[in-house]
């Protein structure tokens, strides 16, 4: 049976020149990076070169990266330090109510410390309400954070004028906001320039752009103040404990690179092969809806909703096929409640019910997304056949 | 997650449909929950001489529909009364405990069925 891939949004292969690169930092350049003798200097020379490189890829200093163990833990990082650091000045966070749940989650456990957290509304295209960001901000914010790119529905956010409206703000009020941005669905295929964004902390995770698994750093603007997550040894600047991962993060470097240099090349293809994706879907299956921005999106994103049916059934019905995709149903996640990204749009409960996640990548062909689409069509026309909704809803189909 | 009993009713449902002429109909679940399960039944002289369900639902719930009709058809009402979400389980070989609430589902939409056809009979 063939096998197609369209999660990379979940995680990506690891490219295999990555591979190579990281390959020698196993077994032959093995020491710890915080050892003095000659097996510790070696690893460290190549943690700096990886350091270094990244800065040099998202414009900033090589002392304002810290690693981590991934995006998760930056997202940890970035709210609960900062608002830990800055919560003499003020005790009011503001989010938006489509993040990550490392995010999202977080500022919920924020809030059971005394913390109070605005959660953004978004318009029904998935983007931002930059209007609810300037009404949010107050005297005692300390941190607003807010994600690049949508994981689940690939909408880009307008970051550069909330950074603005931030900053305005804040300088108007003679206070320090700290702005964050999520930026792990977004890299690879945005451009993160941190000058140019104008963010103080910035989190990103390797295994989203064909790097590692259990790697990310956190960009820390110099003259941030953050508290400590991981305490322990002196690495990171005594910022963050642990010993260094010297192969995954020579390997995160290398992916960032590789996906910098091959990032308009990528995206024009992907772009290309998602629009004729969502063209054929829509076209040829009744009732599909498009979740979120079609403009401003991530090139790789394909968020549907298939009325009258239900996700998990559609993503075990192309698993039988060999497709991989993710839903947005609640059916997926263990709990009764659909998607919390899908109903900020204000998407009908039973549409959140029925969506699916398709996401491209490298190695997603023409041949793959002509025989998804020909495998939807048959799966979205079995399960509707066995669906009560689809009999009752008006001018669809009469009982036979 | 799935046990191949699930997998097999859920990649070949039984008795998907409306039944003609039924005589005992129920709708159970909603669209909030992610389920929705409506039994239809023929039944004559108190037993289910055909049965059909359809279902808007995850995998689990097509199969416990598709298992619990496959374990009336023929039998009385007040056999049919007596299964219980654990019977249905049980023939599936097992569902995941956040999927339990599917059976329980095809149990409600049963007992609705057979109580519109007793308040038509009386």
């Amino acid at each position: 049976m063939e096998k197609v891939y369209l999660d990379y949004a979940a995680t990506t292969y690891l490219d295999k020149r990555v591979l190579k690169e990281m390959s020698g930092y196993f077994t032959e350049t093995f020491g710890n990076a915080n050892s003095q003798h000659w097996f510790g200097r070696e690893a460290e020379k190549a943690v700096v070169a990886a350091r270094v490189k990244i800065a040099g890829l998202i414009n900033c200093k090589p002392n304002e990266i810290y690693f981590t163990s991934g995006g998760t833990e930056a997202d940890n990082w970035a709210v609960r330090g900062a608002a830990g650091a800055y919560g003499d000045s003020g005790r009011h966070i503001i989010t938006t109510s489509v993040e990550h749940h490392a995010i999202y989650d977080t500022c919920r456990a924020m809030e059971k410390k005394g913390y109070e957290v605005t959660y953004l509304p978004v318009k029904s295209d998935g983007i931002v309400d930059l209007e609810a960001l300037k009404k949010a901000l107050r005297s005692d914010t300390v941190l607003v954070s807010i994600m690049y790119a949508n994981n689940e529905i690939g909408t880009v956010m307008p970051l550069g004028e909330a950074v603005k409206i931030t900053g305005e703000f804040a300088k108007a009020n003679k206070r320090r906001i700290i702005f964050h941005t999520d930026c792990v669905q977004a890299a690879g295929a945005l451009e993160l320039d941190v000058q140019k964004l104008g963010v103080d902390l910035m989190s990103v995770s390797a295994h989203k752009f064909y790097g590692p698994k259990g790697i990310g750093f956190l960009y820390v603007k110099n003259g941030v103040r953050l508290e400590k997550l991981m305490t322990g040894g002196f690495q990171e600047r005594k910022m963050r404990g642990g010993t260094t991962n010297v192969p995954l993060v020579v390997g995160m470097a290398k992916a960032l690179e590789l996906a910098v240099s091959e990032r308009e090349k990528n995206n024009a293809r992907l772009k290309k092969l998602r629009d004729y994706f969502v063209k054929r879907v829509t076209g040829e299956i009744d009732r599909v809806y498009v979740n979120g921005s079609m403009e401003q999106r991530l090139p790789s994103n394909a968020n549907l909703s298939f009325e009258f049916i239900e996700g998990e059934s559609i993503l075990f019905s192309l698993d039988l096929n060999g497709i991989a995709a993710s839903s947005g149903s609640a059916c997926s996640s263990g709990s009764l409640d659909p998607s919390h990204v899908l109903l900020a749009l204000g998407l009908r409960i039973e549409l959140a019910h029925g969506s699916i996640r398709f996401s491209l990548g490298k190695s997603t062909t023409k041949r793959q997304i002509d025989y998804t689409v020909e495998c939807l069509k048959q799966t979205v026309e079995r399960l509707r056949n066995m669906s009560p909704l689809f009999y009752q809803a008006p001018s669809v189909k009469t009982e036979v | 997650m799935y046990t191949d009993k699930v997998m097999e009713n859920f990649k070949n449902p039984q008795n998907v449909g409306m039944v003609e002429n039924a005589n005992a109909v129920y709708k159970a679940g909603s669209p909030e929950c992610g389920d929705i399960m409506e039994m239809s039944m023929r039944i004559e002289n108190d037993v289910i001489v055909d049965i059909k369900f359809r279902t808007f639902g995850c995998a689990a719930a097509i199969a416990s529909s598709s298992m619990a009709t496959q374990l009336l058809k023929g039998k009385t009402v007040e056999e049919a009364l007596k299964l219980r979400n654990d019977d249905v389980i049980k023939e599936l070989g097992g569902l995941p405990p956040q999927k339990i609430h599917c059976s329980v589902l095809a149990e409600e939409a049963i007992k609705g069925a057979i109580e519109s056809y007793r308040s038509q009979k009386s």
